[in-house]
């Protein structure tokens, strides 16, 4: 620790106080973080809680509100990637940005190329330094080939290059692993260490905490878009982190009311589409609301697409009340009484240009119209019983969609669906980008569907929200349900435990 | 495997040397069947002369096209262009003839100017930016020319002479499109700048997160391609002598067309100024050659329509051989260092 604390009057990077709002909502209210040179450090946090957005920061995307950006001890404003880049920040996304069409040496050096006379780009001085990259890393990539078609680690590998051709002094590094295998993972990790021993500051984000312990060496926490706690590896542990990263109060939150939980309703068996998902099997009872907990990519939706008839899957079967439903059929899933309120509902949900009443009636235009024709007189009608019964907030039923509030919109797409008169509703993320006020609103609402006999499965990434409202918490760990967790027993640490853990798998 | 042998390798298997095999082989049909087509003065000349003003815009258009953009005004910028040409000559006549090259190419390209801020800045997609100005600009030159027209005897004859006459057998536009076709292509392969135009094409948001100068491209290339329908609309005026006010009409079809069947990917980030050269004059000789192999004049359209259906299906039957392959080296390197 010595030599830590020889440097520790100038870090690599530090940030202190960093703000950032993206019109009312608040990304970031205090990220704060100190990269010390020959580290490795670790940032957690949970879905939502900063971490990108302090990313998209450091590396000139983004323009922070307040807040200090110290590069050496100086401060900067980075007001382009360009800028920070030229700073001697790498910054590796959690999706690789290569350029598909070109090679894999022309994307190592896009931008800065070696150049001889004329300005002309020396190409062989280009490839012979690629594949002393490529000899550096220890790994065998064809630096004439287009990177379309690469793998994600070895698209990776490339990102990496870039960095190291960069001479980075600062790499940082969005989920680098989720996409990858054992090995590659393993040789990620031999590569990042011997960058650290060359001086450089890393940071490293990243969900998997036998990761993070076997990597990092100072762990950062940030929670609810504020930087919570600073540790060396060494006096922290899996416990205190998750407590850290949750601790707050979910009891209030959210009044559940009480269900009478009946029959099986939706059955799922042994769902598998290869490597997306394997073996996924549960139940969801009429007046339950199961919630589908776990992190961003674990495989979520792609389930509820897939129960749906939109993603079509290899393996298993899906039954409705008894009725087996067809694959790959979202049209019969519907008539069987499946719902789907997707995730993003500006994108997949609505039709933002159109009104409320023809929004809300969107999913019953067949049975809505008489003679093949559909009034307007018909579509209101319809639309106000569901509007006054879900109290969507709107002057008038011709409104725009677009121009209501997230609340709102939410609301019209859980109309739409309930018009089906459905026995399974699932709703992917109900309360993302919905202020807090009108959050409790959707859950009042569920909460209430379910009491009359509907059953919910319900995708969360808010861990309050799966507490709060789940009679159940199944929890999904890179495609496979982990734990099925009663309400009774359901804490904040035993279902993040269980999203981050590998080894419970096994 | 020695460079020359290397060398050739990559000239057989380039998308662009098709291109050229087809040329060639219409020619010769053509030929067989009329050989004044190629073996007489005219006919040689005329082969080299005609799509020689499409070249140079369809190299134009083919540096939008590799920044995933399009251009649709290049033929009313021709247009105004051309008629410019000629009212310079009437109503500034002390001007030395040779200045409506620089005048051309200057007026084109601040009309590309005018296209790129709209594409850059308003992030409204070239295709309707570009379809709005090309009725904007033919507008004005209707405007602008009514039913007046340029006739030859209102420009100078040492001007008209450089439309038609040639140099040891070659035209001197055949030369000059040669030249800009030369200087775009070794730009793109070799400058910096050139090659983020590929970047920015193969991925926008990429280049953007990559901190390419995006929007600063993005209107140069706009820029490049309106100077060079620009400088084609003075040397339409000095080969066919008259213009009006429809001149150039149409020609934007050609040129995307010249620029896709050249093997210029539509969605940008790959292709060639040559392709697109090579495009141009395929699609050019090929209208020539078919009332000379008896096919009627109704039929040429479809066939115009084919060759670009066949270019593209050529495409993407290329691009999926491509893709496949690309995935199965990558899977038995991956094996290799894993086993």
């Amino acid at each position: 620790m010595s030599d830590t604390e020889q440097h520790g009057a100038t870090p690599a990077l530090e940030l202190s106080h960093i703000a950032k709002a993206f019109g009312a909502v608040i990304a970031l209210t205090n990220g704060t973080l100190r990269l010390e040179r020959t580290s490795i450090h670790a940032l957690v946090g949970e879905n939502g809680a900063g971490k990108s957005t302090l990313v998209k920061i450091i590396a000139g995307l983004y323009q922070r509100d307040a807040g200090d950006l110290l590069l050496d001890g100086e401060l900067v404003d980075f007001r382009s990637t360009a800028e920070a880049k030229a700073a001697g920040i790498a910054v590796i996304y959690q999706e690789p940005t290569l350029f598909p069409d070109l090679s894999v040496t022309e994307n190592i050096f896009m931008g800065r190329q070696p150049r001889g006379a004329l300005g002309v780009i020396d190409r062989r001085a280009m490839r012979t330094e690629a594949l002393a990259l490529f000899d550096r890393l220890g790994v065998r990539i064809d630096p004439d080939r287009p990177t379309l078609g690469l793998s994600i680690a070895d698209q990776q590998i490339i990102e990496i290059a870039k960095a190291i051709s960069l001479d980075a002094r600062v790499l940082i590094m969005d989920e680098p692993t989720a996409a990858l295998s054992g090995v590659e993972v393993e040789r990620l990790f031999a590569v990042s260490r011997s960058l650290r021993d060359e001086g450089r500051a890393i940071l490293f984000i990243s969900h998997r905490f036998d990761e993070v312990f076997d990597l990092c060496d100072t762990v950062t926490v940030m929670r609810d878009g504020a930087y919570i706690a600073t540790s060396p590896i060494e006096s922290t542990t899996v416990e205190e982190i998750v407590r850290q990263m949750v601790g707050r109060d979910v009891t209030t939150l959210f009044p559940k009311l009480e269900a009478e939980i009946g029959h099986d309703v939706l059955v799922v068996e042994g769902l598998t589409r290869p490597g997306v998902f394997s073996d996924v099997s549960f139940t969801v009872r009429s007046g339950e609301i199961v919630a589908l907990a776990g992190l961003v990519g674990a495989g979520r939706s792609e389930i509820a697409r897939a129960i749906f008839g939109v993603d079509s899957y290899s393996a298993g079967t899906v039954t409705l009340n008894g009725d087996l439903l067809r694959r790959n059929d979202p049209a019969s899933a519907m008539r069987a009484g499946l719902a789907l309120v997707p995730e993003d509902r500006r994108q997949q949900g609505l039709v933002l240009e159109s009104s409320v009443a023809r929004n809300a009636t969107l999913a019953i235009r067949r049975t809505l119209a008489k003679f093949g024709l559909i009034t307007d007189g018909l579509e209101n009608a319809s639309a106000r019983i569901w509007a006054s019964r879900l109290e969507v907030k709107t002057s008038a039923l011709d409104t725009e969609v677009g121009t209501l509030s997230g609340g709102n919109q939410q609301k019209v797409v859980l109309a739409k669906w309930l018009a089906t008169d459905p026995k399974v509703l699932i709703i992917d993320e109900p309360t993302r980008g919905i202020d807090v006020g009108t959050k409790a609103e959707v859950h009042r609402l569920l909460s209430e569907l379910a009491q009359q006999g509907l059953a919910i499965l319900m995708i969360s990434s808010e861990l309050p929200e799966v507490l709060g409202m789940a009679d159940r918490v199944l929890v999904v760990h890179e495609g496979r349900i982990t734990a099925d967790v009663p309400r009774a027993e359901a804490t904040a640490e035993s279902v993040m435990f269980a999203a981050t853990h590998s080894e419970a798998a096994a | 495997m020695n460079p020359v042998l290397q060398r050739l390798t990559r000239f057989v298997t380039a998308r662009e040397t098709g291109i050229l095999l087809a040329l060639v082989i219409v020619v010769a049909i053509t030929t067989i069947v009329n050989p004044r087509f190629l073996f007489s003065g005219d006919g040689f000349r005329d082969l080299l002369l005609t799509p020689s003003i499409l070249l140079l815009v369809a190299v134009g258009q083919a540096i939008v096209i590799i920044t995933r953009n399009v251009d649709l005004s290049v033929g009313s910028v021709l247009g105004l262009s051309a008629y410019l040409t000629g009212r310079v000559f009437i109503d500034l006549p002390w001007l030395p003839w040779p200045a409506v090259f620089l005048i051309g190419i200057l007026f084109g390209g601040l009309l590309g100017l005018l296209n790129g801020a709209l594409v850059a800045f308003a992030k409204v997609p070239s295709l309707v930016i570009t379809l709005g100005t090309l009725y904007a600009f033919r507008g004005i030159n209707v405007l602008w020319t009514g039913s007046d027209r340029i006739n030859a005897s209102d420009m100078p004859t040492d001007f008209l002479a450089l439309g038609t006459s040639a140099l040891a057998g070659i035209p001197y536009l055949t030369i000059l499109a040669i030249v800009v076709l030369v200087i775009a292509g070794w730009f793109l392969r070799t400058q910096r700048a050139g090659r983020e135009l590929y970047a920015i094409g193969s991925d926008p948001s990429a280049a953007h997160l990559y901190g390419l100068k995006v929007t600063q491209r993005t209107l140069a290339a706009f820029v490049v391609c309106g100077a060079l329908a620009g400088l084609g609309g003075v040397l339409y005026a000095a080969r066919y002598g008259t213009v009006n006010s429809q001149a150039g009409s149409g020609w934007e079809l050609d040129a995307v067309g010249a620029a896709v069947i050249g093997g210029v990917a539509i969605f940008g980030g790959s292709g060639t100024v040559w392709g697109a050269a090579i495009g141009a004059y395929l699609l050019l000789t090929i209208s020539r050659a078919l009332p000379v192999v008896g096919v009627p004049d109704f039929w040429q359209g479809a066939v115009v329509g084919a060759l670009i259906l066949g270019a593209i299906v050529l495409d993407r039957l290329l691009a999926l051989r491509t893709a496949r392959r690309l995935r199965d080296v990558h899977a038995r390197e991956r094996k290799e260092v894993t086993s």
